[in-house]
Order: structure tokens, then sequence, then C-alpha cells
């Protein structure tokens, strides 16, 4: 409590710019960040889903992957052996998903990767940015150079008039494809703008300097379609694209079969694949692959109007019996106008349209697994 | 018909013996995006400070307690089918319960309008 209350909140490069625009500040991760504006997590939801968003989340880690050799492909065998994705195989130009696993096949965290052509550049969350980077050192030393790039900002542009509003200060930008990522001009500013994000919505991640970094959200924001979008909304937004929030959905208890992210671990590094195995846990991982998990992350749609938060005990029956899992991240969805939630489920009853129950408040809500993503993403592929 | 508040942000219209109550203009405005009201059951008896009502925001669930002891005669079920009224309208149509006092004393530890407005300033 003393130590939290007398350790200083961090700022962004962007903080003076968000409480001139009345952004409501909250502590997240060890910084001072905008929760929501004026407008209100509802409407910055709607707006980033119609028009565009804007987020800063510069509290995220950037980092610098280079192999001594010079050689790229040195860095991305490096980074494999803590990761379970095809590295190697991210071509010049593109980005990709992955995780850091540990001994047991837990998540470390997860993180995006780039090739920038010489260096890898990597994305890490905010919470976990100090244990990723001294995870990093600890493993790669001998063969990379690990650079923090702590003088950088990060912004996220995001919904249907992303593209417009980034293109007129990069036209090279309308031609990226989803996940695409290098360095661009961006309003003259030397930028690494991927064609990514964290809300479903077609959108950029734009890397830049901190200096400049007012300068560059100041000239997007002077666009009526694009709006500063708080935390809150960049959360519900995430919720209804299905996407994990690390330390939530996703921790060092599950592994990646058990939070349905196959789809991230690509066959060159499953059994019988050229580079099979090779990263922590992978004994564990790659059996869940052939054998199956016990349990599986599912979206929960709740059938009433009331939302089923995080912690949230589920059972199979309505009435009695002992509790089968838990909410993991739950809430409202605006788009939707519904209530929307993720959570661990046996494998057994993980199927779409299995019924079961939350508690709540001393009731036992009826939700059924469901599809995700809740909301389509508009990806442009 | 006077009006009185809480230190929790919640007012109170005293008509007779029954007393309506609903969250402030403040309250609706620290909670943002109103998405879900839980309300009591009309004939629940509830003691002053107990947790009578939820309302959810797009990033929170919050507790409405009941500000004095009395019995829940009726409930506002509009709130049920537009939660957002306590954004529009928090003093007016988006009223939570009505509860038949118990104890006129207990009155008399609420706030009137001036010094709510002194406790949210």
């Amino acid at each position: 409590m003393l130590a939290h209350e007398t350790t200083p909140l961090k700022q962004t490069p962007l903080h003076a710019l968000h409480l001139a625009r009345g952004a409501k500040m909250v502590p997240f991760a060890g910084y001072d960040m905008p929760v929501q504006y004026a407008a209100g997590v509802l409407k910055e939801h709607l707006h980033t889903r119609s028009a565009a968003g804007l987020f800063d989340v510069s509290h995220m880690g950037q980092l610098k992957l280079t192999a001594k050799s010079g050689k790229v492909a040195d860095a991305a065998l490096a980074l494999e052996q803590l990761v379970p994705q095809d590295i190697l195989g991210i071509a010049p130009g593109r980005q990709r998903y992955a995780q850091f696993t540990n001994a047991d096949g837990g998540l470390l965290d997860d993180l995006m990767v780039a090739n920038f052509g010489d260096h890898l550049f990597l994305v890490v969350n905010a919470a976990c940015k100090a244990e990723d980077e001294a995870h990093l050192r600890a493993h790669l030393s001998e063969t990379c150079e690990i650079v923090s790039l702590a003088d950088r900002a990060l912004i996220a542009l995001q919904g249907p008039k992303a593209e417009a509003a980034l293109a007129k200060f990069c036209a090279d930008v309308s031609s990226m494809k989803f996940m695409d990522a290098g360095p661009r001009r961006v309003a003259d500013i030397d930028c690494f703008v991927s064609r990514s994000g964290y809300t479903g919505e077609d959108g950029f991640e734009i890397s830049v300097p901190a200096a400049k970094a007012e300068t560059l959200v100041t000239a997007l924001l002077d666009n009526p379609d694009v709006l500063p979008i708080g935390l809150g909304a960049r959360d519900s937004l995430r919720l209804e694209a299905g996407l994990c929030l690390y330390g939530h959905d996703i921790d060092t208890t599950t592994t990646p079969v058990e939070g349905a992210l196959e789809w991230s671990v690509q066959k060159v590094r499953r059994s019988g694949g050229a580079r099979a195995g090779g990263f922590p846990g992978a004994d564990k991982i790659l059996t869940q692959f052939t054998q199956g998990a016990a349990r599986r992350r599912v979206g929960l749609r709740p059938e009433g109007r009331a939302p089923v938060r995080e912690g949230a005990v589920l059972f199979a029956d309505p009435a009695s019996g002992e509790p089968i899992g838990k909410v993991t991240s739950g809430g409202f969805g605006p788009s939707l106008n519904a209530p929307v939630a993720m959570g661990y489920l046996p494998t057994a009853l993980s199927a779409a349209g299995t019924s079961v129950f939350a508690e709540v408040r001393g009731q036992r809500l009826p939700l059924k697994v469901a599809a995700t993503p809740f909301v389509p993403n508009t990806y442009k592929r | 018909m006077t009006t009185l508040y809480t230190s929790d942000h919640e007012w109170l219209r005293i008509e007779g013996d029954v007393a309506t109550i609903g969250i402030t203009d403040y309250a609706q405005s620290q909670l943002g995006d109103v998405v879900f009201v839980e309300l009591p059951k009309v004939g629940r008896s509830l003691k002053k400070a107990e947790a009578a009502a939820v309302v959810e925001s797009v990033k929170a669930a919050s507790d409405v307690y009941a500000p004095i002891t009395g019995e829940v005669v009726e409930v506002n079920e509009a709130l049920a089918a537009e939660p957002a009224l306590v954004n529009s309208d928090a003093g007016g149509k988006a009223w939570f319960f009505k509860l038949k006092i118990s104890d006129k004393g207990e009155l008399g530890g609420l706030m009137d309008e001036a010094a709510y407005a002194a406790h949210t300033a």
C-alpha cells in the first residue's frame, strides 16, 4: 500500500495532451493513463467501430533484437528458443503474434514480432516489459544485441477511417496489408508502422520518437473522423474482438493450447515440423497439440442483460454442483448492445452452444459458449 | 416534498412515509455509461446501509445502498429496459426504488441540497 502510494506514476510522452483533452486518468501498469475522455467509454467504442479512434499505448515495451552476426535470420532463430512461433518464416516487412513460454508451458507474455529486414522489432505488454527484457538478455545476449526503445511512443489508429486519416501523412500506408510492418515516414517523422491493432478493426500501430509524438498525434486528431480513445474502450473493443488480455485471459498457468491459441503456433514448430520444439515447455505444449488439454478458453454470451465480469465462477448446473471454470474477462459489448465474456471451461464443455451458468451476486445466470470474435473483424488482408 | 442526499451520492425524495431513491447526477457522471441496473424485489425489507441495487457501467459494477431502513414498495421497471435513463435523467425519471420509511429519525443524518453541493464541490 505505502510502497504503491510513494511510487510516482510514470507518464507517456502524450500525458499533457491527455490532460488538455479532458481525459480521466487512472493508474495502469505503473503509468498514469487515460481511461476515457469526455465522450465516455460507450461513445468512444462506437466511434472506433464507425470512424477512427486514436489510442496512446506508449506504456507498452518496444525492443530491437539484432543478431551479432548481422543476419536477421540468426536473430529469428535465437528468438525461436523462447517462443513457439515460426519467427524465421516472418518475411521482411511482416509481423506475427507470439508468446514467451515458461518451462511448464505457461505464458510469460504475449507480443508482436516484426521483421524489419536487418533486425526484429518486438512490442510487449507494459506490465511485463522489464521481465521480458531481462528474459531476452538472460537467454539471447551471447548471440544478440537487445535494445529497449524507451525513447519511442506508440500510438494505435483504429477503425474504418484509420487508413484515410493516416494516408494524409503517409500515402504509402494504403498499400499495406494486415500485419505488414516496417519503417515509414509519417508527417516527415521517422516512424515504424504496422497494419494491426487490438480492436478487431482495420488500423495501424505507429511507433514514433517520443519528442515528436505530440506533434503527430495533434496532426492526426485535427480531423473530425479521429477521436482520442481511452483504455476503457480499448478493453471493450478487444473483448468484442475475442482478443486475449495478458494477465487475465492468458498467464503463466495457461498454455497456448488451453488458451485456444493453436492458430498462432505454426506447423514448423509442432511435432514433425522442421524446427519442432526447442522452446520452454515444448514437451507439454506439443503433447497437448496431439492429445488435447483438459480445459479451454471460450467465448461466453450471457443470456440476460447483466454483465458477467472477471472472476465469476462457472457451473454446469443452474442450482447445484461443483465449479467447472471461471470468467477471465467480461463486461458489456457496446457494438453488440449486450454483455460478453471469456473464460475457461472443461474441453468437453467448450463447444459453441453449450449452456453454462455464472454465479453473480448469489444467483446463477445462464450463458452460452459462443464463437469468437463476437464482432466480425475487418482486417485488410 | 423534501429532497435529501447521502454521502454515497444517493438522493431521497420524501413524500409522507415513502422515500423515492435514486443516484445523483454527480454519481452518474462518475460511473459513466450505465448499461445495466439490478433492482431489489418489491416487499423486501432493507436495513440502512444494506446493498439494495446494482448499477453497472461498461467498466464496472457498483452497489447502491439503502440510505435508510424500510420496505421496498415499488421499483422502477423502466430502468431494466433503458438503463441509460440513469445518465440522461438521474434526478428524475431514473429513480431506482421506493421505500416505506421505518424510522423517520434516520432522515436527520442526511444532507440537504446545500450540504450535498458542498460535499461534491
